[in-house]
């Protein structure tokens, strides 16, 4: 469904990524793993067009993604939760959601999509009326994550939903993407939790200074001696 | 003693709704698009002449002028957007400056040049007339000004918040790049963003122009109550730049009426003076609201 082929992309003349591949099928659960600055974002922000390709190509369902204007992506079905969750701080939780459904093809389906949300996440349906910026972190991640859901998404990109959550938050938001996952959204989870993201991932791809070094099913890569010391501390 | 009081704040009001429709476009410009726009005044000045020529040779009223001067300026808008403001968007702000400036002065020349400095004023049936609420003056002029533009402020926070284009407007001044992700075409959102401004401006010249004379030099006296406002109103704010706006305008009238006729202004930058010391971000909350 998703495959990028040989990415490179920079931040001025600092390279991030350099030949970078992936594919994520259909439904898939998908792990970007690694050190902080490994490229993990990055390669997030590339899909998404908010860093221009220096070179390669990406393609969603055969659609050239790189030749399109950055606003152009989400209408095809990619969903991308940022990093630090991101919610428009001074709009309510509900104009965050209705914002998470702004194209066309999410739009016209808003008012199921949200109750959907809310069903997930019903602490969002308690606060609906409250301006996001003052909920909690880990209120806010949901937040992000539903308004990421908001646009029916084919493939929710997901970075770092555990940043800087309490540990019983982060327990909730792995079941809620389990959940999520199990409703048939492919899932690209950017994670430095290696062994949290590894439990819901089918797959991962480890990066390391902008390289993608590893790549293998999540038992594979939980068993592997190079992983266990790098990243998994054992 | 009271009365007078009361008198010089009901002017203050009056005059206050319409500093309000150039502040909220200031505003408007500086929360989604990120830039100070100083050639705000200027695009008053047009909306003045619109009505004017409207009024002289065609005999239009000037508040029925309105629904030319906002439509001609709202374009005017996006095409300043699309075609100069978008090239000097970036982490410089120098340009940007410098872009607007130029732009000011370069509108205030052309109507030098094309409509001469005199002074030109329309004079309307309503003009004169006043109403007098239990001793108290009220021009009718300024009434219809004040009443218009407080109902142009209120559809533009309606449009804010109700419709998903002012929406997809609030989450652009919020964050861009999150925005993006959203689906909403940056540049869009600024070029609608633009043209509302301006067309705030232009009809805030239209509602001057029964009882304000046009000349090039007029949008300056606007423009510079209008920063004076979206500062005390927090940058970016717009229900903080109308609420400062009519405080202003009370401010000045209150300085005219007890300082001396040329003193108004006095009283408004020491508002200003005392807020950026004590309460730099303002006196409204957070962007957008």
């Amino acid at each position: 469904m998703l495959e990028l082929k040989g990415v490179s992309a920079a931040y001025g003349s600092v390279p991030a990524i350099s030949h970078v591949s992936i594919n994520i099928n259909a439904g898939e659960a998908v792990g970007l793993l690694g050190a902080n600055g490994a490229g993990k974002s990055t390669t997030l922000r590339a899909i998404s067009g908010l860093v221009a390709l220096a070179s390669g190509s990406i393609s969603f369902d055969g659609v050239d993604v790189g030749s399109l204007p950055p606003h152009k992506i989400p209408e095809l079905g990619i969903a991308h939760v940022p990093e630090g969750r991101q919610v428009f701080p001074e709009m309510t939780v509900q104009e965050n959601l209705e914002i998470g459904a702004f194209v066309p093809r999410a739009k016209a389906e808003r008012a199921r999509t949200m109750e959907l949300v809310y069903d997930i996440f019903p602490r969002l349906a308690e606060r609906k009326r409250q301006l996001a910026g003052t909920m909690s972190g880990g209120e806010q991640q949901m937040l992000a994550v539903g308004r990421g859901l908001m646009l029916k998404p084919r493939l929710l990109m997901l970075d770092e939903p555990s940043l800087g959550l309490a540990p019983v938050m982060t327990d909730v938001t792995f079941e809620k993407i389990a959940e999520i996952h199990k409703m048939g959204t492919a899932i690209l989870l950017v994670e430095q939790n290696v062994s949290r993201a590894l439990s819901l991932v089918d797959r991962a791809y480890v990066l390391e200074s902008g390289r993608v070094i590893m790549h293998g099913d999540s038992e594979d890569l939980a068993n592997n001696r190079q992983v266990q010391a790098a990243y998994l501390g054992i | 003693m009271l009365e007078t009081v009361a008198q010089a704040v009901i002017n203050g009001l009056l005059i206050g709704g319409i500093y309000a429709l150039v502040s909220i476009g200031v505003t408007l410009i500086f929360g989604v698009v990120k830039i100070v726009n100083f050639a705000q005044g200027e695009f008053v000045m047009i909306g003045m002449y619109i009505s004017y020529f409207l009024a002289t040779y065609f005999g239009v009223d000037p508040i029925v002028s309105l629904l030319v001067s906002m439509p001609v300026l709202f374009v005017i808008g996006v095409l300043v957007q699309h075609f100069l403001i978008r090239r000097v968007l970036g982490p410089n702000d120098m340009p940007q400056i410098f872009l607007t400036f130029a732009l000011s002065l370069l509108l205030l020349n052309l109507a030098l040049l094309l409509f001469t400095a005199n002074y030109r004023t329309v004079h309307t049936s309503y003009s004169d007339e006043a109403f007098h609420f239990g001793g108290f003056y009220v021009p009718e002029a300024k009434l219809i000004a004040f009443a218009v533009a407080m109902g142009l402020s209120g559809a533009l926070w309606a449009f804010l918040h109700t419709t998903d284009l002012g929406k997809a407007m609030r989450a652009a001044s919020q964050n861009r790049d999150v925005a993006t992700l959203m689906g909403i075409n940056p540049n869009r959102v600024f070029c609608v963003a633009f043209g509302a401004a301006l067309a705030l401006a232009g009809a805030a010249g239209s509602l001057l122009m029964p009882f304000y004379s046009a000349y090039p030099f007029v949008g300056q006296v606007f423009v510079l109550m209008a920063f004076v406002a979206v500062v005390l109103g927090t940058l970016g704010n717009v229900l903080g730049a109308l609420v400062a706006s009519l405080m202003m305008g009370v401010a000045e009238s209150l300085g005219i009426q007890f300082v001396g006729a040329d003193s108004g202004l006095i009283v408004v930058f020491a508002m200003l003076l005392l807020t950026l010391a004590f309460r730099p971000q303002g006196l409204g909350g957070g962007r957008m609201r």
